[in-house]
This record gives C-alpha cells, structure tokens and sequence, in this order.
C-alpha cells in the first residue's frame, strides 16, 4: 500500500484539486477567484490615449508665469513683456533697483534655471523637473480619469499605464453609440479651468485682430464655448489671473431661471487671488475660461471675497453634471489624444465566445477519442491529463486575474494540440520498448526518461518563446502569450509528472498482465 | 490500435535532397511575393478604421459603397463581404477626425436608409501605434530566435542549432507568403499565427534532434546519415500523430472560429504541414551540409566522458585520502 501514494502521483492529486477547485468559480460563476474576459469576448470600448506630455510643461511654463506676475504686482515691481511657451517663461525687468527682490521671488521657485541678460530675464526648466512634470501628468491623468470614471457610474472600468506615455482604458458594457460619445468627453475632457482678465483696451478690434498680433500685445483671443466656429470672440490677456489646480469642488446648482450652472471653490490661495484681483479691477471684465473655450465673461461689480464662483453656458443637467466631476476629479496637467480605439459590440463577443467554445469542443474531442482509440486505457490516461491541463490553465488565469481574450483561446486550443504531444511521445516510447522485449515495469521507466528529456528541451524552447513574445508583445500577442506559457507548464506537470505518477500507483497491478492491447493498445507478437 | 506495426528505416537523407531543392524553390517564391506583392496591412499595421456591420438581411454592399463614397469623409473607403451575405467590412484610411469623432454614429446616419444593421465591432487604429506593433514584433521576432538559439547551441552543437534556425526560417517565411496568397490582411492574428509556429516549428524539430542526438551515443556508426535515416524513422509514427492531431485541432479552429480569427487558423494550418516537413526533410540535411562531424562529436564526447571519470576517480581518491 505503500507504493500507491508516491510523491509523483501526489503532486497530480494536488494539480487536480487545484485546478478543478480554483476553475470552479470561473465556469460556474460563484464567488472565489474569476478569469476575466476580454473585451473582444464581452463586447466593450478599449481606448489607448496618448498623453501629450509636452502640453503639460508648456501649462507648467504659464503657470510659473501667473506666479511671477502676480507677485512682482504685490511687491510693485515692473515687469514688461511677460511671455511664456512651450520652452521657457520670458520677461524684462523695467526697474532696475528692484533686481534682488525679483530675485528673491524667483528663487522662492522649485526647479528652475534662472538666466539673466541685461534685465532680460529667461526662466527654464531643469531637465529633472521636465522628467517630473511628464510622470506626473500621466500618473496624475491615470487618477483623474479613474476618479471620473468611478463617479459616472460605470461597471468595472480599468485604467493602466501602457508602454512610457501611453494609458489604455477599457470599458465593458459600454453599448450605444451616445454612451460611447459621453464616456469619451468624460475621459477626454481636459477641465482645465482658468480666470483670465479681459483686454478692455484692444478688445474692441478683435474681430481683425490676428493671433500673432495678439501675441504681440501678451494676449491671446479665445472663442467663446455656445458660438459655432468663426463666431464671437474675445481678447484677454494671455497670462492667467489664476488656474485651475487652485480648486477645491465642483458642483451643479440651479441659477435664478432655473438653468444648471456649475458652482466651484477655490482654496485660500485662490480665493485670495481672487479677491484681491477682482477689488482691483471693479466694471472691468473677467473672462471664465475652460480647455481654451470662454463660458463667460461677467462685468465685476464687486470685490469678490469666499472664493467661489460659477459656469454657466446653457448646459443639459447631464453635461453640467459630467462637468463638475471633470472638474472636481481633477484637470488633466496634459491633454490626451486617442491613438487606438476598439469597440466590441456585445452580440460579437458571444459569437466570438461561442465560435471558441465549438471549435475548442470539437479539437478536444477529436483528440481525446483519437487518444483512447489509438492507445487504449494509456490515451484514457493521458486524456485525464489532458483535461487537468484544462483546468489548470483556467485556475491560474483566474488567480492571476489574466483576462481571457479571443486570441487567448486560440492559445488553449493550441495547447490542447501540444499536450497531445508529450502523452504521444511518452506512449510511443512505451510501446518501442515493448515491442524491444522490456516487461511493463521497465518499459514504462524506459519510455519517461526517454520521452522526457525531449519534452523537456521542446517545452523550455516554447516557453522561452512565449515568455519574449509576453515581454516584448502587446494586446493581442500577450493575451496568446499567457495561455500558451500557462500551458506548457501545466502540460509539465499533468503529462510528465502526473501520468507517471498514476502509473507508478497501478504498476503492481498491471506488471503481469497480458492484456498489452488493454493497456497500450499494441500486440506485442507480431 | 497501431498504424505503424515495425520500425521501417527509410531513406529520409536521400529523399532530403528532393526537399531541400523544393524548399529552395519554395522560399525563393515566397521571397519574392513578400517583395512584389508584399502584405495588405491591415488596420493594426496601416492605420485606420475597420468597422464590421451586420444586416439583418442581405447586405446591399453596392449600396453601402455607394454612399459612403459620396461622403468626403470616407474618402479611400473599401467595403467588401464578411464571412457571409449578411456581414461586411468598411475600411477607412486614417484620419485624426476619425480618432477623436465619433465614427459609429457617422456611419448610423449615413447608412440609415439602407435597411436594419448592427455595427459589430468598430477598430480605430493611429498610425503611431502601428509603427510601435511593428517595431515590438520585429523585435519579440529577433528575440525569440536568439534565445532559441542558443538554448538548442547549448543542448545540442551550434550547426543543429543554425540548421533549426534556417528550418524555421524557411517555415515562417512561407508561411508568411501564403498569407499573401490567400489575401489575408497582415494583422495581430497573422503575427500571433506565426509566432506560434516558431514554437511548434522548433518543438517538432527538437524531438527529431533529441532523437539523432540519442542515436549518436547508442550506436557505434560513424555514418552520419544512417543515424539520421534510422532518428526520422524511429520518430516517424510520433511526428505523424502529432502533427495531424494538431492539424485537426487548428482544422475545426478554421471551420468554426470563421472569420473572426482566420487571420490565426488559415496560417496555421499551412505552417503545420510545413514545420512537419521541414523537420524531417530539410533540418537535418542542413546540419550535415553545415559540416556536421560525427566522428569529432564523438571524439568530444569521449572527452567529456573521460574527463567526468578522471574527476569521479580524483574525487574518490581524494575522499579516499582524507578519510
């Protein structure tokens, strides 16, 4: 009795309980660890964005130079020509006294390279703080659009860094076209809230104005949101009053005539901002601007204190609603573009799942009866393997939380045909030893050291393959890479391993037979 | 059940000869169709949009071209059948409107009148992405075979390892070119197909090594190609089995995984029937035309022999000595 439970029959035992124990929950859809499926198997939207991490210095770059400005008015020193780009915030200094106060401003800033040439002045970035400020932006877009998605309320979204600027979210259940098209501006939407100070001087011809004679005069014009293109514009000054990174909440109320509007908070450095610019520029204009489009531009009447203050623009209860949690999840330091876009409708991934299912059904058995045919209880044997196999590929998937994608399952039934071939090898060397005279005890050992070391040098190169094509591949090939690698070591297990175990367990039994057609499906006289 | 009752040593050598002609033949084919002719890039590669739509009956692809055509929009646009009468596919050329509008509903209103449909899957692809996909899978391509490569150099000589880098080669290769053939857009099924088949190329290929290499120390012949005859005979009924089950199994994936993943089945079917031959055919002729010398194998084996009994011997002595 002894003999039954060898270590090798053990580790099969366990394969079996773990594999079968830990698929369960994934087929029967109870609670425990699930493999999830892809969007190409459930129908969804799968987005890959593109951060636009240059955009997120050249905001930096305009904020260092609302700072600077701001600032340099407290402590009344002149400053003319304050321009920032994409490259570096420029200005000159006019009163020449004043050079160590500015300084002292200056240095109060982090990460920056100051260079000064006869009171012209030349604010750049260290190249450490540019490394930082395009980490930030797509960590920072990562959170934010995982904070927005959360609050809009839809099922299991996941949002993952892909490659060095790349985030890839994907959405199941997503089906309409319109809620394609409002997850999107949700996703999209940058939120970027500035207040800006209106060019009371030159606005009146801005109609004629062109950008670069804006530019010229340190403004810019900008459209207004409820206008269709070519329509009313407006001048402001280019440097921010303040920006949006200052927000504390966002939320839908209704105004005097019953329309949404979105009110927000600023937090004390804001509303101090605020306050103070608005005391200072009573029955002039400030412009309420939101990713590059004016909502509105209300006449100050009054020193604003408190810090909050409203958008309106004519919006639905929904648009208002996606707003405010655009804007209180966070403005986006970067801009983002679309770079890949898949949708999956939901009829399209049951087909999928189901054309899989077939064709993994009919492959396996196609298999399993070819097996049994040709090799008797040995192909029972190896068919049990087979379908251990099965189940570990699922039970691991599941633990990992892979997901399951289309090519995935080409993957496993792939590896069904694989198996397939270490139980043929190990059969045939049984039987080659048979047929050379060995009694079964021997032939058995003869055919597993035989056969496995073959295996063994095939399996390593398959797996050094998928685990490459893991690394290196994306998607689709990872999605393929995972099943297979899975595979070829459960395929280790059950069929080197497991099978010898078993065999070890009934050898007493079968050492004497003569029944080789039973076991092995040959007639060792011919 | 038996099919092969009595090893049978056929002249697989000499017939290798026939092979290798054709394989050369075959590759320098395959070669040119891939620089003439070249891939149909599909969206993964290209850029663009690749909508799937299905009718509820008939589609009217005439129709559906027609309209589409008219619009500036879709200029470029290719519509053709899919899988059945029901289902076509519109392709568009790459457009950042495309990327950031929204093409689904596009298409609803300009399709509107042409009778009751369902867009079943709608791909949007940039032309940045593509140029990266091709750049990893060159690269996880190159990677693969190196590390191949050097495992098999290591378990078995580096001329194997160079004539199953060269078989493989070949099989991919031709693989590739009857993609082309069959009009087949190149997209990450195809390089899904052809990356399983370096697995399942070099697998078939190994078990035949492993086999010579076995054949080599068992028997005492320095006749080179008899051990390979005798090594591809004795696998025969192995290689055949597995490569028709195999064959079986990536044969239902044709007939019932459609059209959806016929980019992976219809290439793999092909590479199956390839890897098989060119395991038994071409990658051991090679490893003899590389300069393969049994007798120096031996020699070193030997060596190796003799060198593991000098240290069993030393180390006894020296166990001997100190105890």
């Amino acid at each position: 009795m002894k003999q039954i439970l060898n270590p090798r029959l053990v580790i099969f035992i366990l394969a079996i309980i773990f594999g079968v124990g830990l698929s369960l929950p994934s087929l029967f859809h109870i609670k425990g660890p699930q493999i999830s499926l892809g969007l190409d198997l459930q129908g969804g939207l799968n987005l890959l964005l593109g951060v636009k991490t240059q955009e997120a210095i050249k905001s930096k770059y305009s904020s260092i130079a609302s700072s600077i400005n701001y600032e340099a008015k407290k402590s009344n020193i002149l400053l003319d020509g304050i321009h920032s780009d994409s490259e570096s915030v420029t200005f000159d200094l006019i009163d020449t006294d004043e050079a160590s106060n500015l300084s002292d401003i200056l240095n109060k800033l982090d990460g920056i390279k100051i260079e000064s040439n006869n009171n012209h002045y030349i604010i750049t970035l260290t190249p450490l703080e540019e490394e930082t400020i395009k980490k930030n932006a797509i960590s920072q877009a990562i959170g934010t659009i995982r904070n927005r998605l959360d609050q809009f309320g839809l099922a299991e979204p996941s949002v993952t860094q892909q490659g060095k600027e790349d985030i890839l979210v994907q959405l199941p259940g997503i089906k309409t076209a319109e809620e394609e098209q409002r997850a999107r501006d949700l996703i999209s939407k940058s939120a970027h809230l500035q207040m800006m100070a209106v060019d009371e001087e030159r606005n009146a011809r801005v109609q004629t104005m062109t950008d670069l004679e804006a530019q010229k005069y340190g403004d810019v014009i900008l459209p207004f949101a409820n206008t269709a293109e070519g329509g009313e514009k407006i001048l402001l000054k280019a440097v921010p009053i303040l920006d949006g990174n200052m927000l504390t909440d966002a939320k839908v109320v209704y105004d005097q005539n019953h329309q949404p509007v979105v009110s927000f908070s600023l937090d004390s450095q804001g509303a101090k901002i605020f306050a103070d610019f608005s005391g200072a520029n009573v029955n002039k204009r400030m412009a309420i601007v939101l990713d590059g489009k004016v909502y509105s531009a209300p006449v100050i009447r009054e020193r604003i204190g408190g810090g909050s203050g409203q958008i309106s623009g004519g919006f639905s209860v929904e648009q208002a609603s996606d707003l405010a949690i655009a804007l209180r999840s966070g403005a986006l330091l970067a801009p983002m573009q679309v770079l890949e876009k898949r949708s999956v409708g939901p009829s399209l991934g049951q087909d999928s799942i189901k054309a899989s299912m077939i064709a993994l059904a009919s492959g396996f058995i196609l298999v399993v009866g070819f097996m049994i045919v040709y090799y008797s209880m040995a192909g029972v044997i190896a068919s049990v393997a087979l379908i251990v196999n099965l189940f570990l590929i699922i039970a691991v998937m599941a633990i990992f939380g892979a997901t399951l994608t289309l090519p995935g399952m080409a993957g496993i039934v792939l590896t069904v045909g694989m198996a397939v071939d270490a139980n043929i090898i190990i059969n045939e060397r049984i039987r080659e030893a048979l047929k050379a005279g060995e009694n079964i005890v021997r032939a058995v050992h003869l055919g597993y050291i035989n056969a496995s070391r073959a295996i063994f040098d095939s399996n390593i190169t398959s797996l050094i393959a998928s685990i490459l094509l893991y690394a290196y591949g994306t998607g689709a090939i990872k999605g393929f890479a995972i099943t297979t690698g899975i595979g070829i070591i459960a395929s280790i297990i059950t069929a080197i391993i497991g099978t010898q175990g078993f065999y070890q367990a009934i050898l007493p039994k079968i050492s004497k037979t003569k029944h080789l057609y039973f076991w092995f499906g040959i007639n060792k006289k011919d | 059940m038996e099919i092969f009752k009595k090893v049978k040593i056929l002249d697989f050598v000499k017939y290798s000869k026939y092979g290798l002609i054709l394989s050369i033949f075959l590759t320098i084919g395959a070669f040119v169709l891939l620089f003439t002719k070249g891939f149909t890039p599909g969206i993964d590669f290209a850029g663009g949009s690749a909508a799937q739509i299905r009718y509820e009956q008939n589609a009217p692809i005439e129709k559906v071209r027609h309209l589409l055509e008219a619009n500036p929009q879709f200029k470029g646009v290719q519509v053709s059948e899919f899988g059945s009468k029901n289902e076509i596919l519109v392709r568009i050329p790459y457009t950042q409107t495309s990327a950031d509008g929204n093409l689904g509903s596009e298409i609803t209103k300009l399709l509107e009148s042409t009778g009751k449909f369902e867009i079943r899957k709608l791909d949007t692809v940039g032309p940045k992405v593509g140029n990266e996909l091709k750049q990893k899978g060159i690269l996880s391509l190159l990677l693969a075979t190196l590390a191949i490569m050097i495992y098999v150099s290591f378990r078995y000589e580096w001329r194997f390892a160079l004539a199953g880098i060269v078989a493989l080669i070949h099989d991919v290769i031709i693989t590739a070119a009857s993609v082309i053939v069959f009009d087949i857009d190149l997209n990450l099924e195809v390089i899904a197909a052809l990356l399983t088949l370096i697995g399942y190329s070099i697998n078939d290929t190994i078990i035949v090594f492993d086999r010579i290499r076995e054949k080599m120390l068992t028997q005492r012949t320095n006749n080179i190609e008899e051990v390979i005859n005798d090594a591809i005979s004795s696998t025969l009924s192995r290689t055949l089995l597995t490569s028709l089950t195999v064959f079986f199994v990536v044969l239902t994936l044709y007939l019932f995984g459609g059209e959806i993943i016929v980019g992976f089945s219809l290439p793999m079917l092909i590479g199956v029937v390839f890897g098989t031959y060119s395991s038994m055919f071409v990658a051991p002729k090679l490893a003899i035309i590389f300069g393969f010398d049994i007798q120096k194998y031996h020699a070193k084996e030997i060596k190796k022999a003799k060198k593991a009994q000098e240290k069993k011997q030393l180390r006894q002595m020296y166990e001997k000595g100190r105890v």
